[in-house]
């Protein structure tokens, strides 16, 4: 039953840098460098990291809606990368995908109807009549009144706007829903909500999860494996109560100890990164972790350490593990 | 609770529109006097019970002249309009939607267009394919598309780095329909008030070239050139200068006022 559903290999995405009146190519910036992972049927994948990490980078180009420089995306038996614009468009219909910013993510000018029943017009499901119906469903699923089909977004609350583009990624029945910071501009209240839907709908359509976010708490709440990233490259991934629970990477470690613990009397030692995330358009050699790491040595500004996997399928990046 | 709140702008641009529409439809059929008829003898009179707005140098009757000068408004400012809202759209928009070198070749193009100075272009093309009221419009229509194609282009940039056009991409929705569905919408405003201010202009432009001989020919009327025919008399018959000046402001300002009550109606957002 565990089939693979999505395997990244080795996914690349560097963005040039141009200067000059030319607009001559005078670097790059390496936004997303070399990530793999697989993700299985069912599964939750999470993807936490700072901001400019590379995360949401990754997550578009799942989409092939942010071009890959290199590498591959396996999905379904399909090579992603391989397919032409128009064949990648109707396999869309697979892939959806659910965006950070509920205000920006929905069309002004067009009603909930109209919006959530797009993509079906665009796969050619269904009749009007039909489709009336299915938004209907739609909106009953993700919690919404049916009415609410009539009217427009900027009638709506944040956290119903995005239950909208929740019922939109699931109007044409997707196996895979790529969910970009999907609760970050919520109301922490109504948060919660939106991740207990996303659990609900999981189970109730078998839906596989790309959860990318920066917050570790609503990562572990809903993710069966987390990767940590850290400037355009995995640097730790394991079965998410093993990752919270005995963390390898020492970025991962700090990370952990930043979540805060609602109990006065811990008090948990706490790893102060100094310094902020280097300039991607100029990582460090070895490591890109070393400038901050608290056990870097002289091997770590040299050598970069590859993502090596344990037995029990607990993969970090560093040399002191 | 839905008050409904009166749009003002869009009642009294609407009304003065509708008022100058149906003068220029009657003037199809009926006018006072014949547009042209020529009465010596008549001429530069006051404004009477017979000729409500006067005569002219040539006796001819004002109020009649006026009315089949809104045809040619109306018609040199739709054309305008036309070509101008449709090409600055397509150039504009594609532009700024597709960005990159092709954005550049295109915009620096349009720059070269906006940097000559907007008269001299005229008259050029009016040289080039000749005179008279159609290409006149059509060469204020381009004079008004780089203006136009600027406004549609910023629209489109802004646009498209929103999350609902990813959102229409993720979807698996055609570039084009992108284009012209999903971000076109979201510029009317912007593009209306071009449009509008796009056709005011024309209506000015329009008596200038005609000052310069290049525009509408004589004996055809024109409100622009009827108020250059009347500087010489602004002192001793000023209703032959006011009659004319007065049409083209109201027709202006009803337009100005119908785009500010269609943007006031379109956008969701002001509400």
């Amino acid at each position: 039953m565990t089939e693979t559903l999505l395997k990244v290999d080795d996914l690349k995405k560097y963005f040039p840098i141009s200067g000059g009146i030319f607009g001559r190519k005078v670097g790059e910036v390496k936004a997303v460098d070399g990530v793999s992972f697989i993700l299985k049927k069912g599964e939750t994948f999470g993807l936490v990291g700072e901001s400019g990490c590379g995360k949401s980078t990754t997550g578009r180009m799942l989409l092939r809606l942010t071009e890959p420089s290199a590498g591959t995306i396996e999905f379904d038996e399909t090579l992603l990368t391989d397919l032409s614009k128009k064949q990648m468009r109707k396999k869309r219909r697979d892939i959806q995908m659910i965006f950070q910013d509920p205000f920006g993510s929905l069309n002004p000018r067009y009603t909930v109807q109209q919006i959530i029943e797009q993509p079906l017009i665009v796969h050619g499901l269904g009749t009007s009549k039909e489709r009336s119906r299915m938004v209907e469903e739609l909106l009953e699923t993700v919690g919404l009144d049916a009415y609410a089909a009539s009217r427009y977004p900027h009638q709506f609350s944040g956290g119903q706007r995005q239950r909208i583009g929740i019922a939109r990624a699931l109007a044409v029945r997707p196996k895979l829903i790529v969910a970009d910071e999907p609760v970050s501009a919520l109301d922490v209240s109504i948060q919660s909500q939106v991740l207990n839907l996303l659990k609900e709908l999981q189970s109730e359509f078998k839906l596989t999860y790309v959860f990318i976010s920066h917050d570790l708490g609503v990562v572990r709440h809903i993710s069966d494996r987390v990767g940590v990233m850290y400037l355009g490259r995995l640097v730790e991934v394991a079965d998410s109560n093993m990752l919270y629970v005995s963390p390898k990477h020492p970025y991962t470690r700090a990370l952990l100890s930043a979540v805060p613990v609602p109990d006065p009397k811990n008090k948990s030692n706490r790893i102060i990164l100094s310094g902020d995330v280097p300039n991607p358009a100029h990582p460090p050699e070895g490591c890109a972790f070393h400038t901050r790491c608290p056990l870097a040595a002289d091997i770590c500004r040299k050598v970069r350490p590859e993502l090596i996997t344990d037995e029990q399928g607990h993969a970090a990046a560093c040399h002191f593990i | 609770m839905k008050r409904k709140k009166i749009n003002l702008n869009l009642l009294v641009g609407c009304f003065v529109l509708l008022f100058f529409l149906v003068t220029m439809v009657v003037s199809f059929f009926y006018t006072p006097y014949d547009v042209n008829a020529i009465a010596v003898s008549n001429k530069l009179q006051a404004p009477s019970s017979a000729h409500w707005f006067g005569t002219d140098p040539f006796g001819r009757d004002i109020l009649s002249r006026i009315m089949a000068g809104t045809q040619t408004a109306f018609f040199v400012g739709s054309v305008v309009t036309l070509i101008g809202v449709v090409f600055g759209t397509l150039i504009g928009g594609f532009a700024g939607y597709v960005g990159g070198w092709l954005d550049e070749i295109i915009m620096r193009a349009i720059d070269a267009l906006m940097a000559f100075p907007g008269i001299i272009l005229a008259i050029m093309i009016v040289a080039v394919f000749g005179t008279g009221t159609l290409n006149t419009a059509i060469a204020l229509g381009i004079l008004a598309t780089p203006g136009i194609a600027r406004i549609a282009r910023s629209g489109f940039i802004q646009n498209k780095q929103l999350e609902y056009v990813s959102a229409a991409k993720s979807i698996g929705v055609h570039p084009l329909k992108i284009i012209f569905r999903e971000i076109l919408p979201n510029i009317y405003s912007p593009l209306i008030v071009a449009a509008s201010v796009a056709f005011a202009i024309a209506l000015l432009a329009e008596a200038s070239l005609s000052y310069l001989g290049l525009g509408v020919q004589p004996p055809d009327p024109s409100l622009g050139r009827m108020l250059k025919e009347s500087q010489e008399y602004l002192t001793t018959s000023p209703w032959f200068t006011l009659a004319p000046g007065i049409t083209i402001t109201l027709l202006v300002l009803g337009f100005y006022m119908l785009s500010n009550g269609i943007r006031d109606l379109t956008d969701h957002r002001s509400k």
